[in-house]
């Protein structure tokens, strides 16, 4: 057996909460804007205009049969060029965290697109045409009548998504951004502690998702009563 | 921005003189996904499938071992898992058995890890999903199967898992694609998969956006046969007079 050394996890911490906030930042960041997003392409998905429905299930269809690992290099290859020549940012500038954003963001959003959809599609027609009918617009009853009951619907699911979100940031590690785990890579290396930071990440990461899919669990006991 | 496509960069030789083209070292990134791919699905399900069945066992024992393991492979990011396997399973173990892993090629080391990794991780996945299929059977088969006297193991074997197995189908695929997409993550301890390709051929020849594109397509094209695979699969087992059973 190994021994792991507590004096050096513990003179990494500080680090390591730098790189966990990145983390958390990525995660924070491709939920809202991927569940905004997901929102968009679910009501194009759906919408009688076929263009639009078309483009809405390329993209989601796209991005879904992508290795998220090549999504963060295209990103990284692209958004740093494309940034850099929109706001004639200087070349040597980093912007590996905002290629992360964006690309997280965009994955997500396609993800999170189908969770919605079929959030929408449980909630009964005559919910639109009862909206509809007491003269709220289109985009009014969508707002105010579909979204909030097709969201309750498919809480524990977007939640199960935000875990597996959470663990997915992990693979910035490809674009070398210092998030948590890269974090305590480089410092194995740096201290020759490989086996204790990789231990100690793992243990943290089942901490956290354990906790939230317990969470997700509670909610969706909540949700079938 | 100005960008000099040339496709003809994958069929010229490439720069370190080995006699092979670019093309070449793509399609060996793509057989190697491949194999991995398939190897990771033979191996997930078999595991997946022995434990979704011990978890629907009515056993206390069976299901905290069980739920443990779901829990443990689920709630821990997979590059965390492949790293485990790769960099600190070799020292845990006793040293005779930890030199005889390191004593294999490099290739086989990278691919074994990523194998045993992504089998598992897919296993805890395919295990719920067992579980839930069987969950589904409604109870009256079970007891029914007992009670013309049928032994427990008896009941899974005949009525169970047949009715099960079919059940999983339609998420077993997305399972299958998704194993594909994982095995890109294997990239990170260096098994010379599809997307490290990608990357090797931007360091060799600064054509980055036509082999992303490339290998890109070369993971649509496997998604792509995966579902076209377990479709006819579905089609081949459906169940009459269930959803999705037309007639």
């Amino acid at each position: 057996m190994i021994q792991i050394s507590w004096h050096d996890i513990l003179s990494a911490l500080p680090a390591l909460w730098r790189g966990a906030i990145v983390s958390l930042q990525i995660t924070l960041v491709a939920l809202i804007v991927g569940i905004i997003l997901g929102c968009l392409l679910a009501l194009l998905r759906l919408s009688s205009s076929k263009p639009l429905a078309m483009v809405a299930t390329a993209y989601v269809t796209i991005f879904r049969s992508i290795p998220l690992v090549m999504v963060l290099l295209w990103f990284y290859l692209i958004a740093p060029q494309f940034l850099k020549a929109l706001l004639h940012l200087p070349p040597n500038i980093d912007v590996r965290l905002a290629s992360a954003f964006v690309a997280f963001s965009l994955f997500e959003a396609a993800y999170y697109a189908e969770i919605i959809r079929a959030g929408i599609q449980s909630v009964g027609r005559g919910q639109l045409n009862a909206g509809l009918a007491l003269g709220l617009s289109y985009l009014q009853t969508v707002q105010f009548v579909i979204l909030p009951q097709a969201i309750r619907v498919v809480t524990p699911l977007l939640v199960t998504q935000a875990i597996i979100l959470l663990q997915d940031t992990s693979l910035v590690y490809v674009i070398g951004l210092a998030d948590f785990f890269r974090m305590a890579v480089n410092i194995g290396d740096r201290d020759g502690t490989t086996i204790d930071m990789i231990l100690f990440v793992g243990a943290c990461y089942f901490a956290v998702c354990g906790i939230l899919s317990a969470i997700v669990k509670l909610l969706q006991a909540k949700t079938s009563r | 921005m100005s960008y000099q496509w040339d496709w003809g960069i994958l069929f010229s030789p490439v720069a370190t003189g080995e006699g092979s083209t670019y093309f070449d070292w793509l399609l060996s990134g793509f057989t190697v996904t491949l194999v991995l791919t398939l190897c990771t699905w033979v191996g997930a399900t078999v595991i997946g499938v022995t434990l979704g069945v011990f978890r629907t066992v009515p056993n206390p024992a069976c299901t905290v071992a069980t739920s443990t393991y779901v829990a443990i492979f689920r709630n821990v990011p997979l590059i965390v898992q492949l790293f485990t396997w790769y960099f600190v399973v070799p020292e845990i173990l006793p040293s005779a058995a930890g030199d005889w892993l390191k004593s294999f090629s490099p290739f086989n080391q990278f691919f074994a890890c990523s194998l045993v990794c992504l089998s598992l991780f897919t296993s805890a996945r395919i295990c719920e999903q067992v579980r839930s299929a069987i969950d589904a059977i409604p109870v009256g088969q079970y007891n029914a199967g007992l009670a013309i006297g049928l032994t427990r193991f008896q009941v899974y074997r005949h009525v169970l898992l047949p009715v099960g197995f079919r059940i999983i189908v339609p998420p077993l695929t997305s399972e299958f694609v998704s194993v594909s997409k994982n095995s890109a993550v294997a990239s990170t301890i260096g098994l010379a998969e599809l997307s490290a390709q990608a990357q090797h051929l931007v360091d060799y020849t600064a054509h980055s956006y036509e082999a992303f594109i490339a290998v890109t397509a070369g993971y649509m094209i496997i998604n792509l046969l995966t579902i076209i695979l377990m479709r006819q699969v579905e089609k081949a087992v459906r169940i009459p007079g269930y959803l999705g059973a037309k007639g």
